[in-house]
């Protein structure tokens, strides 16, 4: 940070920096992947805790042997859980962080850490 | 209790059990001591000088997260209640996306230390930090206050120690050797002591589970099938509503409670600085799937093992133990594998409770230190790095005592909503200021006030006003009826309440903050300018 070179001020730069196609694609990847699959989460689990909280009869109904359709949807919880993940962690090396790593070399090799 | 003269486990010996128990407290001392050499600044104290690799600090944030309500509980909630049990559970674990999807990495880029950094880095210092500070004490001292009663029950249950002076006795000695942890090894010798401990109770646990799915022939319909006979044969225990099925007031408390539980987890300030160990936002990354891996099978196990104990002790026997539901995993030990596999068992509790207590200590007198000594007393001019250091030694010490005494006089109390509460607070008071700091552009210093401050009273007004507190049989103050507010779960009113004061809050008030947001959103989409790691 202490170069003697003119630089612009700092909030120009991150704000420069903000408005950069990269980032902005960045932001909108981030975005686009996140706030959609928290959705889909939380929709899925409220369905489930409000199928266990008020839906005995249908989730006692036996599927195979003594497991009844209350434990299948609650494995599938634990399941939905793994893909998720699994589904963002691919999402994040492939198309993020590629982004996120140029945009970041370019702030702090300008920066002149 | 007196009519149980046997005190601890019938067929388990107590000397086993702390013979095992005192050999995890030496070898856990003996590796604090050693990983302590290198703790001098303030990022290696509270920060571990962000040198854990993701596998590593996961399986730590598993150790931290695995406590003993959700090992000794669950299981014995499951034995007990069946079905119902087993939601827990799934709260439990689904919480992790929240963490994973909008809050780990950006958490790790923007902060140093705390959850106060996050919120100070555009807002107005001062008050953000000590609210957060507030609220971080507040969870921290809910949590602390369950787990160290709960150390008293299993006392009496596990090592036969009995009378009043005997449980205060063991208490104290669980907390001086937290604080020896703490002082000593800082966070980078407490997160060994949570790897150690993560890797115990999940070996612990898959062997029970591998033997108990043995013995029915690998087949999970004939376990539920055969806990259900011993329960009375009329899948009671295999369908949900054996215990929030009671009434529209015990479901909407489910509702309530569930609600509570997925999104508190991001909110808990020990797993929020447990982010700040690993060197990148992709470590951080890793933490979080591992921990979820890791807190997924053992969830899975802990189906097994309640259900196991249901089939093969039963849960009349369970019912009837010293410690109730909670002592159906250590009698399902005892039943399989006889008092050595119980004394592993126990002394894996116990290092339980020490390790999660020793978490919260950590994170709270680091927010004591970081954010209200350092920051809002010395407004960000302490004369060097090793007083803050210092501060937060002496910080721990006292929450240390203070948990020691809290758990001494709590140990009769039934603590169980305690840490419902902690799990309410974070949700109300810390996720939506955290999330509406990371997302939202126009969020302001009034926003985060309002929510963090009307979030945590509206919770614990809710709660004293409960039937867990009082005018019920199990309530904290059995003789007296304050309560009004019909739920024992507060989440259901008090999260939304706390979102919406966030946005009346930011609406209100001129402040506007948007140039700061945009270095902000570089800096935790992006990781520049981010703590890096300290290389020894």
């Amino acid at each position: 940070m202490n170069s003697t070179e003119p630089q612009p001020p700092e909030a120009d730069m991150w704000a420069q920096v903000h408005a950069s196609e990269d980032f902005q694609r960045l932001r909108k990847r981030l975005r686009n992947f996140v706030f959609p699959m928290t959705a889909l989460f939380l929709v899925w689990y409220l369905t489930y805790v409000l199928l266990a909280d008020y839906a005995h009869d249908f989730m006692s109904i036996k599927v195979v042997g003594n497991i009844n359709l209350g434990l299948i949807l609650g494995l599938l919880q634990f399941v939905s859980t793994f893909v998720i993940t699994g589904l963002y962690v691919r999402y994040a090396n492939r198309k993020l962080d590629p982004i996120a790593e140029s945009v970041r070399n370019e702030v702090e090799g300008g920066d002149k850490q | 209790m007196s009519t149980l003269a046997q005190g601890s486990v019938e067929g388990g010996n107590p000397l086993v059990n702390i013979g095992i128990f005192t050999l995890f407290v030496i070898i856990t001392l003996v590796i604090v001591f050693r990983a302590s050499r290198n703790t001098k600044t303030a990022s290696d104290y509270y920060a571990a000088g962000r040198s854990f690799s993701g596998p590593q600090n996961g399986t730590a944030i598993a150790g931290d997260y695995l406590s003993a309500a959700s090992f000794l509980g669950i299981a014995g909630a499951i034995a007990v209640y069946g079905y119902d049990g087993f939601l827990y559970s799934i709260g439990f674990l689904v919480a992790w996306l929240v963490a994973l999807l909008l809050v780990a990495e950006l958490l790790r880029n923007t902060g140093k230390f705390t959850m106060g950094d996050v919120l100070a880095f555009r807002m107005r210092q001062r008050p953000v930090r000590a609210a957060a500070a507030t609220s971080t004490l507040a969870v921290s001292f809910f949590y602390l206050l369950a787990q160290m009663a709960g150390a008293g029950g299993l006392v009496s249950l596990l090592l036969g120690v009995e009378g009043d002076v005997g449980q205060s006795i063991v208490i104290g000695v669980v907390g001086i050797v937290m604080i020896i942890y703490v002082l000593v090894g800082g966070m980078k010798g407490t997160t060994w002591v949570q790897i150690i401990k993560a890797g115990l109770l999940i070996a612990g646990t898959a062997v029970m589970t591998v033997w108990v799915l043995g013995k029915y022939g690998l087949n999970l319909s004939e376990l539920l099938g055969s806990a259900s006979e011993a329960a009375g044969g009329n899948d009671a225990l295999l369908n949900p509503g054996e215990r929030y099925g009671e009434s529209g007031t015990t479901q909407l408390d489910f509702l309530s409670l569930g609600i509570a539980l997925v999104l508190g987890t991001a909110g808990l300030p020990h797993v929020l600085m447990r982010f700040y160990t690993v060197p990148t936002s992709k470590e951080a990354r890793r933490s979080v799937v591992w921990a979820i891996s890791w807190i997924g099978l053992f969830y899975l196990f802990t189906l097994v093992l309640g259900y196991g104990a249901a089939a093969l002790v039963g849960t009349e026997t369970i019912n009837n133990a010293p410690g109730g539901e909670n002592a159906a995993a250590p009698l399902l030990a005892l039943e399989l594998g006889g008092p050595v596999l119980l004394g592993f068992i126990a002394a894996v509790a116990f290092a339980t409770i020490l390790a999660v207590v020793a978490g919260l200590t950590i994170t709270a007198s680091a927010s004591f230190a970081h954010d209200v000594y350092a920051n809002v007393i010395k407004k960000g001019n302490v004369d060097s790095k090793t007083t803050e250091v210092k501060v937060a030694r002496i910080t721990a010490c006292v929450i240390g005592a203070v948990a020691i005494i809290g758990g001494i006089l709590a140990k009769e109390q039934n603590v169980a909503f305690l840490v419902a509460l902690a799990f309410a607070v974070a949700a109300s008071a810390n996720l939506p200021t955290i999330l509406y700091s990371l997302f939202w552009k126009r969020f302001n210093t009034r926003g985060a006030l309002w929510s963090i401050y009307g979030g945590l009273t509206t919770t614990i007004v809710l709660i004293v006003f409960s039937p867990a507190v009082s005018g019920s049989d199990s309530a904290m103050i059995p003789g007296a009826d304050f309560s009004w507010f019909p739920l024992s779960n507060p989440g259901l009113v008090s999260i939304p309440v706390s979102f919406l004061l966030g946005i009346i809050g930011t609406l209100s008030s001129k402040e506007h903050l948007e140039e700061k947001h945009k270095e902000m959103e570089v800096r935790s989409l992006t990781g520049a300018g981010a703590e890096k790691a300290t290389t020894h």
